[in-house]
């Protein structure tokens, strides 16, 4: 799932403050999960941005809308008929979701309100931690089931670095160090001689290095 | 044993004689005099003069303008490498540029992440690590490929003696010897390794080298590094990653006058040298006085390995 976290209120602001009705817009997919863009988040921004245009006596016409997801355009397309009315919206979807509202409604100013960070998981309640890189080619059969992409923090494909210490990564004490979370699944799995083999550079032409990327599934598009 | 390649430190090694190495850290400007200081001060006493590369991602002038400049002065360098900072079109280049320069040594590492460097906000690169960075090397120099494939004549490819580095205290420790045979593998010919204090478990550790043959593969340089103060002990103890300083260390160093711990020091790294010598699998000595280059001369005489072996 895709990990974001609320903007700065002072930079959202900073983005709209010349306006005089705006729709703050939520997404039901990933960003609620994380709490950063659902139904109870768009109320939180809207609140906020209410107060303070309200301390600073402004009329500000702040609405709200949540919708299931904004990367779809037919939930998208839920807005058509209101949004005509609003100088701006602030899309609280990750940055897919502000892109896509923007080429589908490309008269209006769409804003972001979260900062889009990674593919994680909830680790815990309140705790989201990044996974996967997307890297295109899929390599987790060889490492364990873990990444070391994602997770360690050179993306190094024969880990682990001079840096590892007590299972921890050298940029972060709070970091696991990936590759003794591969080790240790390794040897449990008793496939350490996977260890032994250099695995040769990686083809990065399957990840962003490879220019915007597009899949393309023929019998879906009847 | 015969040699792969021109350098000299893979004849002193070919030859059984144990290997000196050092290193130099150039400057954060363009000022070369340092380089020069540096190279002429320990360079009569090392075989080899490693020039790092941006070490702890920290912006320096570059290791091949500085491994250039002391191939001009008439000492042999060590190109070190990190992959962080450049992809493999950018390694290639340099190394085509080493090769034309008869520069005959590499050292492929992977490098410190960015985050503890002079440049935090920077992206890394990280396209190769060091491993591959080793098989890179390899293929340019033994099959005259470059990673896509495109070849090159006899007689134009890099001539390098591939080295890298491993630290026997970084963990999980049962690994360590495992990866080592991995870079082996990959071509390494010599490692030099992290700072050793905890000897015990740097003896371990060239046990299980030695129990596998891999001695037999590979030349292992031990890494020294003679403790300035009480203080820069207690840093790398608390503050480097992957360094493993015993308390005993820093304990020996509090024993003596203020004013006689930077001797305690030197001594100590003669010490060590002179017991590592008779640790089965060691061929060499990598001494990194870092900024402290001024004691290599010291060390590598009272060590017993002044004056310096010549071969052709
Ligand atoms: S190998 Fe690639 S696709 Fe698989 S988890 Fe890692 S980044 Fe994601
Ligand atoms: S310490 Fe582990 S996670 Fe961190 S860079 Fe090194 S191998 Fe990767």
């Amino acid at each position: 799932m895709i990990m974001a976290k609320p903007k700065p209120i002072e930079e959202i602001i900073n983005e709209i403050k010349g306006f005089d009705k705006i729709l703050v817009a939520g997404c039901n997919g990933c960003v609620a999960v994380c709490e950063a863009g659902g139904l109870k988040e768009v109320e939180i921004l809207a609140s906020a941005l209410r107060m303070y245009f309200g301390n600073q006596h402004k009329n500000m016409q702040i609405d709200e809308v949540s919708l299931t997801r904004q990367c779809d355009k037919e939930y998208l397309a839920e807005i058509k008929d209101r949004i005509g009315s609003y100088d701006a919206v602030v899309s609280i979807a990750c940055g897919a979701g502000v892109q896509f509202m923007t080429e589908m409604y490309n008269t209006k100013r769409i804003y972001p309100g979260v900062n889009t960070c990674f593919i994680g998981v909830t680790e815990e309640k309140g705790v989201w931690t990044e996974r996967c890189q997307a890297c295109g080619e899929c390599i987790l059969a060889r490492t364990g089931g873990i990444c070391p992409i994602a997770r360690c923090s050179k993306r190094i494909l024969n880990g682990p670095c001079g840096g590892s210490s007590n299972g921890k990564c050298e940029i972060d004490k709070d970091v696991p160090c990936g590759w003794q979370l591969i080790y240790e699944r390794l040897k449990e799995l008793g496939e350490l001689k996977r260890f032994e083999e250099p695995v040769s550079p990686k083809d990065w032409a399957t990840s962003r290095d490879g220019g915007p990327r597009k899949l393309v599934k023929e019998d879906s598009q009847i | 044993m015969s040699t792969t390649t021109p350098s000299k430190l893979e004849k002193i090694l070919a030859a059984g004689h144990f290997a000196v190495t050092s290193e130099c850290g150039p400057p954060r400007s363009c000022d070369q005099s340092i380089v020069d200081e540096k190279a002429r001060l320990v360079g009569p006493y090392v075989d080899v003069i490693n020039v790092t590369d941006n070490q702890t991602a920290v912006v320096r002038m570059c290791s091949l303008a500085s491994c250039i400049r002391i191939k001009q002065l008439g000492f042999e360098p060590v190109l070190q490498m990190t992959t962080r900072d450049r992809n493999r079109i950018g390694l290639q280049s340099d190394l085509l540029g080493a090769g034309a320069f008869g520069i005959n040594n590499v050292l492929c590492l992977t490098g410190d992440h960015q985050r503890f460097g002079d440049h935090p906000t920077a992206a890394n690169v990280f396209d190769l690590d060091s491993t591959q960075l080793i098989q890179t090397v390899k293929r340019m120099r033994d099959e005259g490929k470059l990673l896509g494939g495109q070849e090159m004549a006899e007689g134009v490819r890099p001539q390098l003696f591939i080295g890298a580095a491993e630290n026997p205290f970084a963990d999980p420790f049962e690994i360590r010897v495992l990866r080592l045979a991995k870079k082996v593998a990959a071509g390494a010919q010599f490692i030099q390794t992290q700072c050793i204090y905890n000897m015990e478990k740097f003896k371990l550790w060239m046990q299980q080298i030695v129990d596998r043959g891999l001695n037999e593969k590979v030349s292992i340089l031990a890494g020294i590094t003679p403790m300035k103060s009480v203080g820069m002990a207690k840093y790398m103890k608390a503050k480097v990653p992957g360094m493993d300083v015993p308390d005993e260390i820093i304990k020996r160093l509090q024993g003596v006058p203020k004013d006689k711990v930077a001797a305690e020091g030197v001594t100590m790294a003669v010490e060590q040298i002179q017991e590592l010598k008779e640790c089965p699998g060691v061929r060499g000595f990598h001494i990194m006085a870092i900024e402290w280059e001024v004691m290599v001369p010291e060390i590598v005489e009272r060590a017993g390995l002044s004056p310096r072996p010549e071969v052709s």
